[in-house]
């Protein structure tokens, strides 16, 4: 199994510098690829452009959403920026999409959510399209980019078995990702695609103690309501912890766990390469 | 920390004692609006883990419970007048009245102070404490006052049941299953004390009407089934405490709480009394959560985010095998021509936590009884059910196992949709069966195939409005450049994705066309060797698009299918299987049904269908299964015991033990395994 890292795009106080060293450390490794988030209204930084940055100061790391919000996109636009960021990084961008679980950010956009599922399934086919015909955007090398589909109902399973390369689990225990795991693949035998889904994972970490990383996980899922305090229970904050999780996830048949830091110490990364390096 | 408890059930009282000898600082107090020796029901059963687990958690109540419990380790089915005894299930019982004794003395021991006939209005008197516990049960309070943040889901059960005792002391868990007139009864019966058993008499909603149990007093009711159960009860009595004719309501909640309110026990989560785990799960969950408040003192957030993440995954896969096992006895009427050996291994196994490998464990005389009569042969160690061979319309099948790939030892080996003609292709590289070089490419595979001991079927069909799609390398149903695609058929001129090629809707020219090209295929399949032929009508392809109402506005969808597999019939040897691969729910409202499967495998049965290869979904890019283990196997299940047509099932089915379960306990005659992603996967 492979290991990436978060960058830093939504923790309280993250800089744009530090969004830009933080890629370029990280790809100094062992990390095989770097990861960010989605989120409109809250003070994060946008995905694409973040990759865009991190694509200009890394040459060897995989530049992976996890996830963007498709159906709050525009189709074309979207398939455009991924281009970009897949040109600008040299095929190095895996486009991880789904349809998010924040109402408030369809609304800021002005979206309407209630067919968000049906919507990323149009985008999906749309970008695939957009992608090989060359009608926009710089050409994208081969296929274009590896695409990811999330989300935990039946229907997203169908959909990441129907368009995508593989499946972006939403975090949790290895027996969590291991059930999700069984689910892509059963979707994908039943789609009759050959070969296997791709699985990546993700997890929160913060390994220089104090409550400051929980904090910021209850705030960032406060939308949840009481499921916030698991999340936060859920994050990762010693050695043995990441260890234990890095075991189940790999024993799952896990091909890539992203690790995300839960604060803006720049140190984090230093942590966390000293646990999984 | 000042602790109320609502409800003073086994989860309520077991939670006070085990917070209160914690902590005797806490101030805990328990509200109950019943007397303190009211009960509902007779006994509870325990299993021996459950045991261990509450001996750890608090020795006194587990030492004052021992000197009470009933154990053994028989589980009796009575069925057609013949018992059938299976042995190794270690189940312990208890007085439900001594049980909540016992607890309510361990409280008063330790200082929690019980308040009983105190009906809650609100939670007002709660105010002040620093813990609102809502213990009351299956129609608890709390739950519904904040039901906007912990989200219930309430599932009534279809069957009627009743909660009776009897004098009867039973010697095992006992099921007896008795035919009336009016319908199906069975019973859960098991002892547990020295002088008095559980009686349990469920039946379906229609039966329990018919015999006009909904117009009978208690005492009419009680008469009512003293008498059904006469041989049984042996002259022993039936007692009743108003637990009577209600449906059993399986709750779940996606929060366990809220604030400082948190929901153990029924109130939180039930499970379906035919796997015996109520009053398990509750002091389970007290244990959880008591556990939880030790390691986070003073953090409820904490402590609560412990308590689900512990508790939740443990409780849904215990919901789940017993929404199997209430599945199960819901529809056990369609078993009832069972021989007792499959009926008995059916049931036993009807959970989906018992398979054949486990049952061996337990009881290896009965599965070795089990065996034996499925393979049918005497007194020598039989092969596991899923070796056996299965005599199919004049064929031999060697084995139960289906693959999609020749020379792995399968006892089937089923191809990929095979088109009928070069227009039915689903891509440039879809396998078809419509020319000279395509009879010889089949002839060749059955050649091998039969050489390595296997069968060959071939899955005739046409891609309908599917077709005309690129190689599924990086994404399914992705159309053909317009300059490289084929036009489509389907009964409307809708496009299968919004993306995809407008099929032309199929005139009766087209029709008669396809169908000559089944007809053809089929004759080139019977000349290449091929063992069995299945009429496609799954995966949207052309002849599911057909039956489906989502994509068929006449009313007779079932016509050209039907003369379809007509036209196959003719043009294929009468001395070999026919069978079709057939969707059986669209998993979608105002999709195709089961109840439409069942019906129309009924009239293919009737037509001369061998074989059915139990599909789902895809008639619209809509409509997904959940993906759980064997999640066709219910409908195979069903395909095969309603509409009397073999069957095979699947949808993630991947261990030969689970191939031996299905095939022994009748839900499916061959099992495809999933192997590839789940047998390289490091």
């Amino acid at each position: 199994m492979r290991i990436g890292v978060g960058i830093p795009t939504t923790t309280p106080g993250a800089t744009g510098r530090l969004v830009v060293d933080w890629a370029q450390r990280a790809d100094e490794g062992p990390f095989t690829s770097i990861g960010v988030l989605d989120r409109i209204v809250y003070h994060s930084y946008d995905p694409l452009t973040a990759l865009a940055a991190a694509a200009a100061v890394t040459e060897r790391v995989r530049l992976v959403s996890m996830v963007v919000i498709g159906p709050l996109r525009n189709t074309i636009l979207l398939a455009k920026q991924a281009a970009s960021v897949d040109a600008i990084s040299g095929g190095r961008l895996t486009l991880g999409l789904s349809i998010g679980a924040r109402h408030d950010d369809y609304e800021a956009v002005g979206v309407d959510p209630g067919d968000r599922g049906v919507r990323l399934t149009e985008q999906l086919g749309a970008i695939r399209d957009a992608w090989e015909d060359r009608s926009v955007g710089p050409d994208v090398a081969g296929d274009g980019p590896r695409l990811l589909v999330g989300g935990a109902s039946g229907e997203a399973f169908l959909r990441m078995a129907r368009y995508a390369n593989g499946y972006v689990h939403g975090g949790g225990p290895p027996r969590a990702f291991a059930a999700a795991a069984a689910r892509a693949r059963a979707a994908w035998v039943e789609a009759e695609r050959p070969g296997e889904p791709e699985l990546w994972g993700q997890a929160y970490f913060h390994l220089g103690g104090g409550d400051a990383g929980a904090a910021y996980l209850r705030d960032y899922y406060a939308f949840t309501g009481a499921f916030a305090d698991r999340i936060a229970a859920g994050n990762l904050t010693s050695p043995a912890a990441i260890k234990d999780l890095v075991r189940g996830y790999a024993d799952a048949g896990c091909d890539e766990l992203v690790l995300f830091p839960t604060t803006s110490d720049p140190d984090e990364l230093r942590r966390l390469a000293e646990v999984v390096g | 920390m000042k602790v109320g408890i609502v409800g003073g059930g086994p989860a309520g009282l077991y939670l006070a004692a085990l917070l209160k000898d914690a902590d005797p600082s806490h101030e805990i107090t328990v509200v109950e609006r019943n007397p303190p020796d009211a009960t509902f029901g007779w006994g509870v059963v325990f299993s021996e883990e459950t045991l261990s687990e509450l001996r750890d958690a608090d020795y006194p109540t587990y030492l004052a419970f021992e000197e009470h419990l009933v154990r053994w380790n028989s589980l009796d089915i009575q069925y057609r007048g013949e018992v059938i005894r299976s042995h190794g299930h270690g189940f312990s019982a208890i007085s439900r009245k001594v049980l909540l004794s016992l607890l309510q003395q361990r409280c008063r021991e330790l200082g929690v102070e019980l308040r009983f006939h105190e009906e809650l209005d609100g939670l007002d008197r709660f105010a002040g404490c620093d813990l609102v516990v809502g213990a009351d049960g299956v129609n608890s309070t709390v739950r519904a006052r904040h039901a906007r943040d912990l989200r219930p889901a309430l599932h009534r059960h279809p069957t009627r049941y009743a909660w009776f005792g009897t004098d009867l002391v039973f010697d095992a868990f006992t099921f007896i299953f008795r035919e009336t007139a009016h319908g199906l009864f069975q019973v859960h019966a098991y002892p547990f004390d020295g002088a008095t058993s559980t009686f349990i008499v469920e039946t379906t909603e229609a039966t329990w009407q018919k015999a006009g149990l909904d117009g009978m007093t208690e005492q009419e009711s009680l008469a009512f089934c003293e008498e059904l159960f006469a041989d049984h009860l042996v002259g022993h009595e039936l007692l009743s405490n108003r637990s009577l004719w209600t449906s059993f309501v399986t709750v779940r909640n996606r929060s366990w709480h809220v604030g400082k309110v948190v929901l153990v026990g029924d109130s939180a989560a039930t499970a379906h009394f035919s796997i015996g785990s109520g009053t398990k799960l509750a002091m389970e969950g007290a244990v959880a959560l008591a556990k939880a408040f030790q390691a986070h003192p003073g953090d409820l957030g904490a402590a609560f985010a412990v308590y689900e993440l512990e508790r939740q995954p443990a409780v849904e896969r215990f919901q789940q095998a017993a929404l199997d096992s209430a599945g199960y006895f819901e529809t056990v009427s369609r078993y009832l021509g069972f021989a007792p050996e499959q009926f008995a291994f059916n049931l036993l196994t009807r959970s989906g936590r018992v398979t054949h490998l486990e049952l061996t464990r337990r009881d290896p005389a009965l599965v070795n009884r089990v065996d034996r009569w499925f393979a049918g042969v005497g007194g020598v160690p039989a092969p596991v059910p899923a070796l056996v061979p299965l005599e199919l319309g004049g064929l031999a099948v060697p084995n139960r196992v289906v693959l999609g790939e020749a020379g792995r030892g399968a006892g089937l080996v089923v191809s990929e949709l095979v088109a009928v003609s070069e227009h039915a292709r689903l891509t440039p590289e879809s396998a078809g069966l419509y020319d000279d070089h395509w009879q010889r490419h089949w002839a060749q595979l059955a050649d091998q195939s039969h050489e390595a001991g296997e069968r060959v079927a071939v899955r005739l069909g046409h891609a309908g409005r599917r077709g005309a799609t690129r190689p599924s390398r990086l994404a399914r149903d992705w159309p053909l450049p317009p300059t490289d695609a084929w036009g489509l058929l389907a009964p409307t001129a809708a496009p299968y994705t919004p993306r995809s090629q407008a099929p032309r809707a199929m005139t009766g020219q087209d029709e008669a066309d396809v169908l000559e090209d089944f007809a053809a295929a089929a004759r080139r399949a019977a000349a290449a060797g091929v063992d069995v032929l299945l009429v496609d009508c799954s995966d949207g392809y052309l002849l599911h698009s057909f039956l489906s109402p989502l994509t068929n506005p006449a009313s007779d969808r079932t016509r050209y299918p039907l003369e379809v597999f007509r036209a196959v019939r003719e043009a294929w040897p009468a001395d070999r299987p026919l069978g079709v691969r057939l969707a059986a729910t669209d998993w979608l409202p105002g999709g195709l049904q089961p109840d439409d499967a069942v019906a129309f495998a009924a009239t293919l049965a009737a037509e001369g269908c061998a074989l059915v290869d139990v599909a789902a979904a895809g008639v619209v890019p809509r409509g997904a299964s959940d993906y759980r283990r064997g999640y066709l196997v219910p409908f195979a299940d069903r395909l095969r015991n309603e509409a009397g047509v073999a069957t095979i099932a699947g949808g993630r089915v991947t261990t030969l033990d689970e191939v031996s379960t299905i095939v022994a306990a009748g839900r499916a005659d061959l099992v495809r395994l999933d192997t590839g992603p789940y047998y390289s996967s490091s």
